[in-house]
């Protein structure tokens, strides 16, 4: 199939960056679409052009760096997928395909596609852990967990702070992320020792990261590739509540 | 946002309920006895300022919101598909809600300032029934009302369960429910506010 690309370009931080079309004959429909991305490279690399910087690892879905907002959505049309498990066959012969980086201030583009999402880890840093003691390991299933609340805490873990969510939003608010992160440990006995801080702290940073305010819109849950349900941001919502009106550290 | 929206929703249901007694056609003589009650009651005023305070303070940190959201995406998409992930009306709250402060000003001008004026001046309230099929004369008038009730409608649509999640509501079974009530309210509501200006307009009450 012919595919024509429009690729957002920009060679730093400081370059106001432009798009750049180009023209590719013979893309085969089982290619994924960083493969076809690869194919582009190659064919800029032979010309000795520069090649387009985007972010990958796994390419299997697990890892979360194929950032790529592509004709409107990130990650392109498909539900539930990341940009590695999007394939050329649902796309037709002839098809014009705008592929712009994630876009949010607190995302800066290091180069074409290729953004910083330093912002999610300093955001665990400041509370996405839980306490263990050192010494020897400790027998497995010792510490009993309710199956509806061990399933639920899995849901929220199968974020993979890809960044979509930010990129999807309107107010380019980080809370789907945030609050998978927060569900999960407050859901297990693991995370009970830091359960109030921890919400507190996260959700400080992720304001001081320059991310925007929730406003329940819903096109996070939407466009996440893991399905990580809006019901979480609620979750969040009630344990930021509980540990502001009741921090059980009175002065 | 969600205290203050939600406070609202409350004096929307007392305001549509005191309105709605034109309905029984009886030349205004209830809505004007509960219209009475309620512009001479000392209690009500205080309720009055209440509103006032939850309004602005409603207002005001939409419009924060709004505006610094706004800020946290400065280079914009070229694409912009979020028609495909939500409602339009989930990503306008704040331009509808600034819809609505606008038919606000008018509507207090129209009804709420010339009835305390007219109290302070001459002691006693206007009639606030005659009042209203004289506004409601105007077609202009009319169609600004059926306006800015579409867009309370719509920035409920959203609202309603919009607060209830900042709250942290979060169940399975209540959300559907709970979203429910919000559609039936956000539709409910407005049309039954929007039948005044239509009914009186036709004089089919009068
Ligand atoms: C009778 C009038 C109004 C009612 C009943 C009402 C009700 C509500 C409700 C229930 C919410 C959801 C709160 C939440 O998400 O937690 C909301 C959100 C909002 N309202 Fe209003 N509102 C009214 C007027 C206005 C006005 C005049 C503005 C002017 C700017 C406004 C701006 C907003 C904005 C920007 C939001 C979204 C904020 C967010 O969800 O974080 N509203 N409103
Ligand atoms: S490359 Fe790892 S999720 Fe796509």
């Amino acid at each position: 199939m012919h595919i024509t690309l429009k690729v957002w370009r920009q060679k730093n931080q400081q370059d106001p960056g432009h798009f750049e079309t180009y023209q590719l004959d013979n893309v085969n429909e089982d290619m994924s679409f960083l493969e076809m991305f690869d194919v582009l490279n190659d064919k800029l690399i032979r010309e000795g052009k520069d090649p387009v910087a985007f972010d990958h690892d796994c390419r299997e879905g697990i890892c979360g760096m194929c950032s790529m907002y592509i004709n409107g959505r990130p990650h392109g049309p498909l539900k539930g997928t990341t940009t590695c498990q999007l394939h050329m066959r649902h796309f037709k012969d002839g098809d014009t395909i705008v592929v712009e980086p994630w876009r949010a201030a607190a995302f800066p583009v290091i180069k074409d596609l290729v953004v910083d999402r330093s912002a999610f880890d300093r955001i665990m840093q400041a509370g996405g852990f839980i306490s263990v003691n050192t010494g020897s390991a400790p027998d497995a299933n010792t510490i009993p967990v309710e199956k509806d609340k061990a399933d639920a805490a899995f849901a929220a873990a199968a974020c993979i702070g890809c960044g979509a969510c930010v990129a999807a939003c309107k107010n380019s608010s980080a809370m789907l992320f945030v609050s998978a992160k927060i569900a999960q440990l407050a859901l297990l006995p693991q995370g009970q020792p830091e359960r109030k801080t921890r919400v507190l702290n996260m959700i400080a940073q992720m304001q001081k990261e320059g991310f925007g305010s929730c406003s329940n819109i819903g096109s996070c849950e939407a466009e996440c590739p893991k399905e990580i349900p809006i019901t979480f941001i609620a979750k969040a919502n009630s344990e930021y509540l509980k540990a502001m009106l009741a921090a059980d550290l009175p002065e | 946002m969600g205290f203050t929206g939600l406070f609202l929703i409350l004096f929307l249901i007392v305001h549509v309920t005191i309105n709605a007694c034109i309905f029984l056609n009886d030349h205004g003589q209830t809505f004007n006895a509960v219209a009475h009650f309620m512009g001479t009651n000392i209690l009500v005023h205080f309720l009055e300022l209440g509103l006032f305070v939850g309004l602005i303070l409603h207002i005001v940190q939409g419009w924060i919101i709004w505006s610094s959201n706004s800020k946290k995406r400065p280079v914009k998409y070229a694409v912009w598909g979020a028609k495909a992930n939500s409602h339009w009306y989930s990503r306008s709250m704040g331009l509808l809600g600034t819809l609505i402060f606008i038919f606000l000003v008018i509507h207090l001008a129209n009804f709420w300032a010339p009835n305390r004026y007219h109290y302070v001046v001459h002691g006693e309230e206007l009639n606030l029934f005659e009042r209203m099929k004289a506004v409601f004369s105007h077609p202009g008038v009319v169609l600004i009302y059926l306006g800015g009730l579409v867009s309370l409608s719509y920035h409920l649509m959203h609202g309603f369960q919009s607060a209830f999640r900042t709250f942290g509501m979060n169940s399975r079974r209540y959300i559907p429910i709970v979203k429910g009530i919000g559609v039936a309210f956000a539709i409910i509501v407005p049309v039954l506010f929007a039948l005044m200006p239509i009914l009186l307009y036709f004089k089919v009450i009068s």
